[in-house]
């Protein structure tokens, strides 16, 4: 007798613990998902309602209705065929693209003789690349302006934006030399043993294995510029033909004042190409951000 | 023994010519960036402070007469450092709790965490320009959906951009909004706190917020403190989304309208960068800009020589 209930005591006791060990599993998935839920609605609520009033009809705009009574698809060829809408579209792809190539191309070896050579002074280099990185644009573009208007007469145009891409850009050097550490240093002799001298074994071996953090750099860039405010608006506000998104987007709000049907409509066209490219290069994204930031 | 000695150091030293002279075309180009579009304007941002220049006729030694005007007599400098006080103990601060508890939440998440980190991370990319004008829609006080919302639940409908008292809470809304960054940064860091911690810590009967506050926390500490003062330097930085936010606010948009003067409504939202705009681009008194550029240079570096110096063990990490 006192065997068996000794026995059995501990079956039923260890169900009921298993079920309140289910029960409490299954509460905090609730919990959790709730609370999800909640923060997905924070954040893609904004995003619905900017599209509900984008295809709005004007007058039903300047109400605080948030259901469209008639659906207007024909407002985002309205602000397409903007004046000057296309001419943002063109100058903003320029200064995206020719930027982004210019970066990469010239942040590469920079990054790489940091990461891998020995020579005096590396750390130093790489304090300077740090403090460039998080100098406030402002802080310098005084000067700048002076030289480019006065020097070589380009404001008005793009061009002080992207030339300075081709001498290296302190976050994409910085992100890319912290990808670079991470390879082993096994790889890089081997293919000295083979006689590459340091360009060779950067074009191929080094390249290939920093793929990752070449896309990763190459998007930051890319959006960089596609985002790009102060810039444009220093340079090439006086130009309504080197006008990019950012600044014109802005433009067409004074233009159209009531109308935030169109103005929302225009936003979501100036945010459409960012957020398709981030549908598919996801992964390139959260890889970079997380070298960014410092692990331990 | 000259004789034999002198080959190995010729050749030692022929080595050592050929590495610096291959490291140094490896960093030619950004060399060249850094004495061109850093030294050299940043010296010249320090000379002109202490000039009298429009950008047309020739500058004018002044001495100390463009500090004592910024620091005295415009009147927007102190208030504009007020602001920048205000963004970064409350928009830093909640920017920092909210990424840590959406990186958490990611962490949790087990049904859809594809899906919901996605959604978490999509308006960190959305254009500040874009993102801006998206929130001065949502946040009109006349016929934005969120007003309206407030007042179908019987809540105050604030006047958010054009209202002095809620113009920072409403730049502080956006700001959450693009949390993406710091969820991504937080996530990372709450995924590589070791496992065994916690079952270690369950063991000893440690509940959820114990768990927290004595295993999570002092693991991710270094990121907290990472997006703290990387936070206080994009707050430093902050211009486009006040500025934006102030031109639709006040209706004073345009390439070639009436100059707007940033800080709309009443200077609530000015900050540094923007004066750096308005005294030198629309005022044309670059010696005063250029006082502007120069504290705000302080300032930042300030900030990120403590960044270097709570990174240095792996900046010299191999």
């Amino acid at each position: 007798m006192t065997t068996t209930s000794a026995l059995s005591v501990p079956l039923p006791a260890r169900s009921a613990q298993a079920r309140v060990a289910r029960r409490k599993a299954v509460l905090s998935w609730v919990g959790i998902h709730s609370l999800a839920i909640a923060a997905a609605l924070f954040f893609l609520l904004p995003f619905v309602f900017v599209f509900l009033t984008s295809v709005m009809s004007d007058r039903q705009a300047l109400t605080s209705q948030l259901w469209p009574a008639e659906w207007h698809w024909g407002n985002y060829a309205r602000v397409w065929h903007t004046p000057g809408f296309l001419t943002w579209w063109r100058n903003t792809l320029l200064y995206a693209a020719a930027g982004t190539a210019l970066t990469l191309l010239s942040s590469l070896p920079v990054a790489y003789a940091l990461a891998k050579f020995r020579f005096r002074g590396r750390n130093t280099a790489l304090m300077a690349v740090i403090s460039m990185m998080m100098l406030p644009p402002q802080v310098t573009v005084i000067p700048m302006y002076l030289v480019w208007a006065k020097q070589f007469h380009l404001t008005g145009t793009l061009w002080p934006l992207i030339i300075p891409m081709a001498f290296g850009d302190a976050f994409s050097i910085f992100l890319l030399r912290q990808f670079l550490m991470t390879i082993p240093g096994e790889y890089l002799e081997a293919a000295r043993m083979d006689g590459c001298g340091e360009l060779r074994t950067l074009l191929k071996v080094v390249l290939p294995m920093a793929r990752p953090a070449i896309a990763a750099v190459a998007l930051f860039q890319f959006f960089y510029c596609w985002n790009d405010y102060f810039g444009p608006q220093i340079y090439a506000s006086e130009n309504p033909g080197a006008w990019t998104l950012s600044y014109g987007l802005e433009s067409f709000k004074g233009a159209h004042h009531t109308d935030w049907n169109l103005t929302m409509a225009a936003t979501l066209l100036v945010m459409a190409p960012v957020i398709t490219i981030f549908f598919f290069a996801q992964k390139a994204f959260i890889e970079g951000v997380t070298l960014t930031g410092v692990k331990g | 023994m000259a004789l034999l000695r002198s080959p190995a150091p010729a050749a030692l030293r022929r080595k050592h010519r050929r590495e610096a002279l291959r490291t140094l075309a490896f960093l030619a180009p950004w060399l060249i960036g850094f004495g061109t579009f850093f030294a050299y304007p940043l010296l010249s941002t320090v000379y002109f402070s202490f000039m009298k220049y429009d950008g047309f006729t020739a500058p004018v030694f002044t001495g100390l007469k463009n500090w004592d005007y910024v620091l005295t007599k415009y009147p927007f400098f102190w208030q504009g450092l007020g602001n920048t006080l205000w963004l970064v103990l409350v928009m830093v601060s909640l920017r920092v709790v909210f990424g840590l508890g959406i990186g958490l939440l990611v962490t949790k998440v087990r049904t859809g965490a594809g899906f919901f980190r996605s959604v978490f991370y999509l308006p960190y990319l959305a254009p500040p320009v874009a993102a801006t004008m998206a929130f001065a829609f949502l946040l009109n006080p006349g016929t934005g959906p969120v007003n309206h919302l407030l007042g179908g639940l019987g809540l105050p409908r604030p006047g958010w951009f054009t209202d002095p008292d809620w113009s920072k809470p409403a730049l502080t809304m956006l700001a959450l909004w693009g949390i993406g960054d710091l969820m991504v940064i937080f996530m990372a860091a709450l995924l590589d706190v070791p496992r065994a911690q916690y079952e270690a810590a369950e063991l000893d009967g440690a509940g959820p917020w114990q768990r927290f506050r004595y295993v999570t926390l002092p693991n991710i500490s270094p990121i907290v403190m990472f997006a703290v003062v990387t936070g206080v330097i994009q707050t430093m930085q902050f211009y486009t989304q006040a500025m934006v936010a102030g031109k639709v606010a006040s209706g004073v948009i345009g390439g070639s309208g009436q100059p707007f003067e940033p800080g709309y409504p009443h200077g609530s939202t000015w900050t540094l960068p923007q004066m750096v705009y308005s005294l030198g681009f629309q005022r044309f008194d670059t010696g005063s800009a250029c006082v502007v550029a120069v504290i705000l240079f302080i300032i930042s570096m300030a900030f990120t020589s403590l960044l270097l110096r709570r990174k240095s063990a792996f900046l010299s990490g191999e």
